[in-house]
């Protein structure tokens, strides 16, 4: 006899099944459409079109971009999540909402905002053309732009899972005789390792598939300022579809490689992640 | 507690250089064309289709993954099948995939060769390159965020009310409809929230099957950039900031809602 808080079996058949076909049919089919289009021409057609000098170009250059901006958000994050978590000021709840204001931001808008700063036209613009300092179509801007996108994660992972655990442990070392960095690297730090972890792996992930937000400021230029999202972009505009789905499945396999990774973390270190809401 | 002034420092700095100030710029230019400037570039009839568009297909995607979604955050949180670890990973897959690839596969598969497009071509359904393709792709973007919502919240739901509930004789479809879903609705009109606003601002996922054709299938964001390429600043801008105040006024939204739903869970019991 079933108990009378669950469904009749062929209720839950039914229910898991159409789950299943749900995910199979949204999720699953086209991250295997991206590999079987990849290979539809044979590995040697996917190898050459990864070799090619702009493919390899965008690879190096997303490369770069996430380079610069998961370490600085990372600091940033950690600095924010400090501030908020073990400290009590005015208008701690506004600076957790406009942290979390660049996820609701279109980020095409992300990109215009951008352009309205350090374009030709922009409110430094000019100044800048002056002393020569090219921001606009270059990698600079594609680096702030991506700096914008992924400015929340880290933060946002950190925050609730250091307001869980408290200010006991900080205040017992302080009162021991150690000073704020001391209390930070020995003691807050362990205690936010995975979850940091978590944050940068998401931080990552964005910076670098960041499509929207780059594409605006960096002018698709090939070879110089086409990150690997773009360069999908013009080689699929070009027609030329094996190589468009080549450098998409590498990025599809970082994606895989980043829910690996995030499904790890969260099997083998639950507790540690656990005021995080995941 | 020592630090507070470096890190509030540190974050108000890269807060306001990153986030507040290209902000600003986009209030400020927008202010600057004048309110009646404005109207005519913010408000024209290819914007306002686009708007329609954006919204349109945004809420129909977030509706249909608010059903999609609660179901399958249902199962994964009830019931137990082999592969369910795997499902409940793949869910996260469109936070986690780069929005042009996600873009370029769905076309490659609705496409009128494509392995889905194919057949339904073929009965006369076309879905790329139509508004259709947009609601798809939005599909696609939005699932986690309702299953994502709902999850934690249905895996906490005490069992002592259900057992209540059918102690007192209630069927297993009254218990859900007056017993469970009351309980989730919160979480599953946040999740909805959520998937709308990502919604309306996206743009990789969407432009390679949209057909982006001004007055049909041409979202709002594809606009702003279709604007900027023909250095049409002032229309940009002005597009830049209907979005914006619709991005504020949904955060605000989500914010209540979720306020209202912690109140009630506190203590409004």
């Amino acid at each position: 006899m079933r108990a009378a808080t669950t469904e009749p079996r062929a209720v839950r058949a039914l229910l898991i099944l159409i789950a299943i076909g749900w995910l199979a049919l949204v999720i699953l089919l086209p991250l295997f459409a991206v590999f079987v289009q990849a290979f539809e021409k044979g590995t040697g057609a996917f190898v050459d079109a990864i070799l090619q000098p702009d493919a390899l170009a965008s690879i190096r250059l997303t490369l770069l971009t996430a380079a610069i901006v998961v370490p600085f958000n990372c600091v940033f994050g950690i600095a924010a999540a400090w501030a908020v978590a073990k400290h009590d000021f005015r208008g701690r709840n506004l600076l957790v909402s406009l942290i979390d204001l660049p996820f609701s931001v279109s980020p095409v808008v992300a990109g215009l905002m951008f352009v309205l700063l350090f374009g030709a036209n922009g409110w430094f613009g000019p100044w800048l053309m002056a002393h020569g300092i090219r921001i606009m179509f270059a990698v600079p801007a594609i680096v702030i732009a991506t700096a914008f996108v992924t400015f929340p994660y880290v933060a946002r992972e950190l925050i609730p899972l250091m307001i869980a655990q408290g200010r006991a442990e900080e205040e017992a070392a302080l009162t021991l005789g150690a000073n704020g960095f001391q209390t930070f690297w020995h003691v807050t730090l362990p205690n936010i390792r995975w979850g940091l972890l978590y944050g940068v792996l998401l931080t990552n992930a964005r910076a670098m598939g960041e499509f929207g937000a780059v594409s605006v400021v960096s002018g698709h230029i090939r070879g110089l300022t086409n990150t690997m999202p773009l360069h999908v972009e013009v080689l699929y505009n070009e027609y030329n579809f094996v190589g468009a789905f080549a450098v998409a499945s590498l990025l599809a396999c970082l994606a895989l490689v980043t829910l690996g990774a995030k499904t790890l973390l969260e099997w083998r270190h639950r507790d540690a992640l656990a005021a995080t809401g995941h | 507690m020592p630090g507070l002034h470096l890190t509030l420092g540190m974050t108000l700095l890269w807060l306001g250089l990153l986030v507040l100030l290209p902000m600003a710029a986009v209030i400020a230019r927008s202010l600057g064309l004048g309110p009646r400037h404005f109207a005519e570039v913010a408000f024209s009839a290819r914007a306002l289709a686009a708007y329609r568009l954006s919204f349109g297909a945004a809420l129909l995607a977030a509706a249909i993954n608010a059903v999609f979604g609660f179901g399958i955050a249902w199962v994964l949180t009830r019931y137990q099948f082999p592969g369910k670890r795997l499902a409940s990973a793949l869910v996260d897959l469109p936070f986690a995939l780069p929005t042009a690839v996600a873009g370029i596969a769905l076309t490659a598969i609705y496409a009128n060769t494509g392995i889905i497009g194919r057949p339904l071509a073929a009965i006369g359904i076309h879905i790329a390159y139509k508004p259709a393709g947009v609601v798809l792709a939005l599909i696609f973007i939005g699932l986690p965020f309702v299953v994502r919502t709902v999850e934690p919240v249905l895996a906490d739901l005490p069992k002592d009310i259900e057992e209540a509930a059918a102690t007192l004789g209630a069927s297993r479809l009254a218990i859900f409809a007056r017993v469970l879903l009351p309980e989730v609705a919160p979480a599953l009109l946040t999740g909805f929230a959520l998937a709308f606003a990502r919604g309306v601002g996206e743009y990789g996922s969407v432009i390679f099957i949209a057909g982006n054709m001004p007055f049909v299938s041409e979202i709002a964001p594809l606009l702003i950039v279709t604007q900027l390429e023909q250095f049409d600043y002032e229309g940009a801008t002005a597009i830049a900031a209907v979005m914006l105040a619709i991005s504020f006024a949904m955060l605000a939204v989500i914010n209540f809602i979720q306020a209202r739903e912690r109140h009630w869970r506190d203590g409004g019991r």
